[in-house]
């Protein structure tokens, strides 16, 4: 790690303690922060550095999200009960219930995703190229409907999330801390890997996959390990967030496909895919944007997102890294090679 | 792509952003609950998303009471006469948001009294968030039962519980059975019901209803989100000819259901749907949304009055000619200037800033407005309004039941348009 | 359920009821898939935003219609609107992505989907619109069937588009262009075809259909902003599942899976109408990944 980097590390870690206790009103903005940061960093690990562009990872928050919320309410009452629609019972939750359903369900919540997500890539890994964008949108949207045809669970009706026992500063507190604990972990995680050989496969299946399988890659696993990786964040994350909103709904709240499932993609994008920065780098602008300027545009927020999104693609698809790698290539240690005519075209089918 | 991290350029950048962002929401909390002559209440709304439209009902129903309070002198407290103000924010219909824009209006902006969103399910994230801070929160939109079973302090509703739209209409079926030398038990039901938190609230209040009639439900289907087709219903309906259908889906829900009902010349003798008014059937369906019978929180032909307003009629008046872009007043938005009338009645009679003061004093509200009496049972919800069935005869909505309140006398049964 | 199913047994006519309905408006799907399968197999594009094509083809129609044109009759103008709709997406976006890879185009028109879906709530509203026909309905077997007329003029127009479109396909000469392009673009360009041409070409008439289909679908069922997903998923249900250039397997399963929504929301319920669409849409695509495999195993 060099000097500068290590100032930057240390900076973001400061600021991120910091931060909450110099605004103590922004919390749940910075916590939202670090959340996008996740995503961002999740879909990167498919999306970016194995080249499969998945639609559907909001797929694994929703599941998530309805584990931890079956767990926490189900270990001390019936789940059903709790949902009905009418003379739902009312409940309260010692702290230590509270703490010990939390923690329980967060580790079931991953657990859980990850199993979904070794299935589920048995089934979509198949797929090629838009085959698979197009799989997973349908697998989260599916999710979706399933959800809210399970009436165990409140189907569309929801869940209001049992409520957090200490003082509302402490509460903000106390997810913001998780949601950077998990953001943290997940970056760790995510830069030692991608220097490992796990990373190496990754890209190599993204450059070119019937090659890489050629050269004795064990592809499908490869492939399955990263979307579980993918999954394990992303459950946890589910799970803290429905505790955050307090009252989740299978529609709009845990399979959001088209806010929180394509920011995602968006976040990646803008910062830059396939890179370890970008994706932060992203997600940063992209929410600071967003919620400086959302409240302004009024309606128009989202055909703004729409127009962010094509310019992106048709016409900034490197994202923001790129666009400095290409600037600056020597301070990314990159050996540039200026051939004229550029890249080839990745994909003509 | 294998990277070696260079800090440089990437620290610049995002030591910049951040430095932006903070700097920009910092900015912005410059509200706080009372300012100079302006009583600030806060509200997350649907101003975009599937809800844009009633949330829009809702805005214009606050706006134009803060407009009438403020014209007539404002609300004084401590003999200073105030103005009220309302900070929106946009919901984006989600319930996902819902949270995250109270925590800013509490925080960020300071605000200490708080309008409810629209819709039961964005309700539902508020609650928990305004019961934390202990900002009482008059809420005029989400009529779900199950927001009153969780014990809630500081949130109080004009309107009446949901379970109550349609079991009215149960009551009515019931009463027709019996006249018509029937059993009321031998009453079978077809339902269709969207599966949010709304519709939900509403069946349960049906099969409650029914079971106590003994009524059998043959038909009880569930509506998606994107509800564009009802034919396979309507097949059902017609092989199994039930005596009653109930249809809760909001808008979509009755215009599909009136449309294709008219469509397969399906007779059936009671057909109630939920947000007629809202989905404009008179004007889209003409003669086809004849007899249909539609539950209403509100009709301008009741006999509340109130000083700010007058009577229900001087309201409905008022508002046409306020917002020239209706047709006729959604009880959305009667509702919505009821939360208005309830916390300037709050302010009035508290003579304090103090949320805890006003809570106390909201809770034994007891209010005569143009939307109908208002006092809150121990949960908060609004115990004392009913709720009307009107029928549409001739084009117009005639309230048919409860008999107390009925101008029309029913038209039974409905034959096939 | 088991219900449901027994009604379907001993009153079987209901089985023609939830048959022609299913299939009479499987003719609208077969037209947007159609039109998503010429526009894949020419430019390579998959149209994410097929479905909102649809949608605004109906609001337009609804829109005219306002001023006393008859709803049928806006079917013209919408088509030429929405062609020239198409182009102006086609130059502005579409033809930048055509050569890239293939996430872009998906990711480019999924985010035009979102700016057309959020565009057409401020615009229109986000309440469910109607267009009336006017037209009666037709009862069989003692009114136990009911056919709406718009649904059987809108069948047979579709019918009459379809074959329009087959015999513009094969006689024409910018029909003939678009096939070789979709053969092989670069030895159509090495024959003198204008590819650039035939794309944008290609791309307009695709908005021209979907704009028939969507003042259709505004007579028979109803149009809201937001609904145009779940056309896009019917469409690429019927591609994926027909493969590209097969007409006849295009109006096969569109008509099919009319009848299979129909089917699924009168036994499993409503709410599962269009829920048994996107499971389609995954089982489709396994399929294909099993199809896949067998051809892989093949040629080892």
């Amino acid at each position: 790690m060099t000097k500068n980097s290590l100032i930057l590390h240390c900076a973001i870690l400061v600021s991120g303690i910091v931060a909450p206790l110099l605004f103590p009103g922004l919390v749940f903005q910075f916590a939202m922060l670090w959340i996008m940061i996740l995503f961002a960093l999740t879909w990167d690990v498919l999306g970016g550095q194995m080249g499969y562009n998945s639609l559907g990872n909001i797929l694994f928050f929703g599941f998530g999200m309805y584990i931890c919320a079956i767990t926490q309410i189900g270990m001390f009452y019936d789940v059903g009960k709790y949902t009905a629609a009418f003379g739902a019972i009312k409940v309260d939750f010692t702290d230590q219930q509270y703490y010990l359903g939390l923690a329980l369900g967060l580790v079931f919540a991953a657990l859980a995703s990850v199993v979904v997500a070794a299935v589920l890539s048995w089934v979509l890994f198949g797929l090629r190229g838009p085959y698979f964008a197009i799989g997973t949108l349908g697998a989260a949207l599916a999710a979706a409907e399933l959800t809210g045809s399970w009436n165990y669970v409140g189907g569309g009706g929801g869940i209001s999330m049992p409520v957090f026992p200490g003082e509302p500063g402490a509460r903000s507190l106390f997810f913001y801390s998780l949601c950077m604990l998990l953001t943290i972990v997940c970056y760790l995680f995510l830069r030692w890997l991608y220097q490992t050989r796990f990373g190496m496969a990754l890209n190599a299946i993204r450059d070119d996959e019937d090659k890489a399988e050629a050269m004795g890659l064990h592809t499908n696993r490869y492939k399955m390990m990263a979307w579980s990786i993918s999954a394990f964040f992303l459950g946890i994350v589910g799970g803290l967030f429905g505790n955050m909103t307090g009252f989740i709904e299978p529609m709009e709240v845990a399979y959001p496909t088209l806010t929180f499932g394509i920011f995602m993609v968006a976040m990646t994008l803008l910062g830059g895919k396939g890179t370890l920065w970008g994706p932060i780098i992203g997600a940063v602008l992209f929410h600071v944007l967003k919620e400086v300027t959302w409240t302004y545009l009024l309606g128009w927020q989202y055909v703004a997102l729409g127009l962010l999104i094509i310019v992106n693609v048709v016409y900034f698809q490197q994202g923001i890294m790129g666009w400095m790698q290409e600037k600056w290539p020597e301070r990314f240690g990159l050996v540039v090679d200026r051939a004229p005519g550029g890249a080839a075209p990745e994909d003509a089918q | 792509m294998q990277q070696s991290f260079q800090g440089n350029a990437v620290a610049r950048a995002l030591v910049f952003g951040a430095a932006l962002g903070v700097a920009t929401l910092a900015g912005t909390s410059a509200y706080a609950k009372v300012e100079g002559d302006k009583i600030i209440l806060g509200s997350a709304i649907s101003i975009t998303g599937k809800y844009s439209q009633e949330g829009k009902n809702a805005r214009d129903g606050y706006d134009l009471a803060v407009k009438m309070v403020n014209d007539q002198g404002g609300v004084t407290v401590g003999g200073k006469a105030y103005k009220l103000e309302v900070k929106y924010y946009d919901d984006e219909s989600t319930p996902a948001r819902t949270a995250q824009l109270l925590e800013r209006l509490i925080n960020q902006d300071g605000i200490k009294y708080v309008l409810g969103p629209y819709s039961s399910g964005t309700t539902k994230a508020a609650a928990p968030v305004t019961e934390k801070y202990k900002i009482p929160m008059v809420e005029a939109e989400g009529a779900s039962r199950s927001l009153f079973t969780q014990g809630y302090r500081y949130m109080f509703a004009a309107l009446s519980t949901s379970e109550q739209y349609l079991s009215s209409a149960i009551d009515l079926a019931a009463e027709v059975a019996e006249k018509n030398g029937k059993k009321a038990g031998d009453v079978k039901v077809a339902m269709a019901f969207e599966n949010d938190p709304f519709s939900l609230d509403v069946r349960a209040g049906v099969l409650d209803q029914m079971k106590k009639y003994g009524m059998k439900a043959v038909i009880d289907d569930k509506l998606p989100r994107d509800l564009s087709d009802m034919t396979a219903t309507m097949t059902k309906i017609k092989a199994l000819k039930p005596d009653m259908l109930v249809v809760s889906g909001h808008t979509k829900g009755a215009t599909t259901a009136t449309r294709q009902l008219n469509e397969m010349n399906i007779a059936v003798p009671l057909v109630a749907f939920t947000h007629c008014e809202s989905a404009d059937l008179v004007e889209k369906f003409k003669k086809g949304a004849e007899d249909i019978l539609c539950p209403t929180q509100w009709a301008e032909t009741l006999s509340y009055k109130d000083p700010v307003f007058g009577t229900a009629i001087q309201y409905n008046t008022l508002f046409l000619k306020t917002y020239k872009d209706y047709e006729t007043v959604p009880y959305q938005a009667a509702q919505g200037s009821a939360a208005v009338l309830i916390w300037a009645d709050a302010f009035k009679r508290a003579q304090s800033f103090d949320t805890e003061k006003l809570r106390d004093t909201l809770a034994a509200t007891d209010l005569d407005t143009f939307y109908g009496h208002i006092k809150f049972g121990p949960a908060g919800n609004n115990i004392s309004k009913p709720m009307v069935l009107r029928q549409i005869q001739d084009g117009k909505y005639n309230v048919v039941a409860p008999s107390k309140w009925a101008s029309h006398k029913l038209v039974y049964p409905r034959a096939a348009k | 359920m088991l219900d449901n199913f027994q009604i379907l047994v001993a009153a079987p006519v209901f089985n023609v009821q939830l048959l022609l309905n299913g299939v009479l408006v499987g003719a609208v799907f077969a037209l947007a898939a159609y039109g998503l399968a010429l526009v894949w197999g020419v430019t390579n594009v998959k149209n994410l935003a097929q479905g909102d094509f649809v949608m605004l083809g109906g609001y337009l129609g609804y829109e005219l219609a306002k001023h006393g044109i008859h709803p049928l009759v806006t079917v013209i103008p919408v088509a030429v609107l929405m062609y020239a709709f198409g182009w102006i997406v086609y130059k502005l976006v579409i033809s930048r992505v055509i050569q890239r890879e293939l996430f872009t185009s998906l990711l480019a028109t999924f985010g035009l989907a979102i700016v057309m879906q959020q565009s057409m709530n401020l615009i229109f509203g986000p309440e469910v619109r109607t267009a009336e026909s006017g037209f009666n309905t037709r009862e069989l077997f003692d009114g136990l069937v009911t056919v709406t007329d718009i649904r059987m003029i809108s069948f047979v127009l579709c019918g009459v588009l379809a074959l329009v479109l087959v015999l513009f396909m094969k006689r024409s000469r910018m029909g003939q262009a678009i096939r070789a392009t979709a053969q092989d673009a670069r030895a159509a360009r090495v024959m003198g075809v204008d590819t650039e041409r035939v794309y944008a070409f290609t791309f307009s008439l695709n908005a021209a259909i979907c704009g028939v289909a969507g003042v259709l679908i505004s007579m028979i069922w109803v149009l809201q902003p937001f609904y145009g997903i779940a056309y896009s998923v019917r469409a690429f249900v019927i591609v994926t599942a027909a493969g590209l250039g097969n007409l006849p397997g295009v109006i096969v399963m569109a008509l099919g899976l009319g009848a299979i929504e129909q089917y699924s929301g009168f036994v499993l319920g409503a709410q599962f109408q269009q829920a048994t669409v996107v499971g389609l849409l995954v089982l489709v695509l396994v399929w294909r990944r099993l199809l896949l495999q067998r051809h892989r195993q093949a040629l080892q």
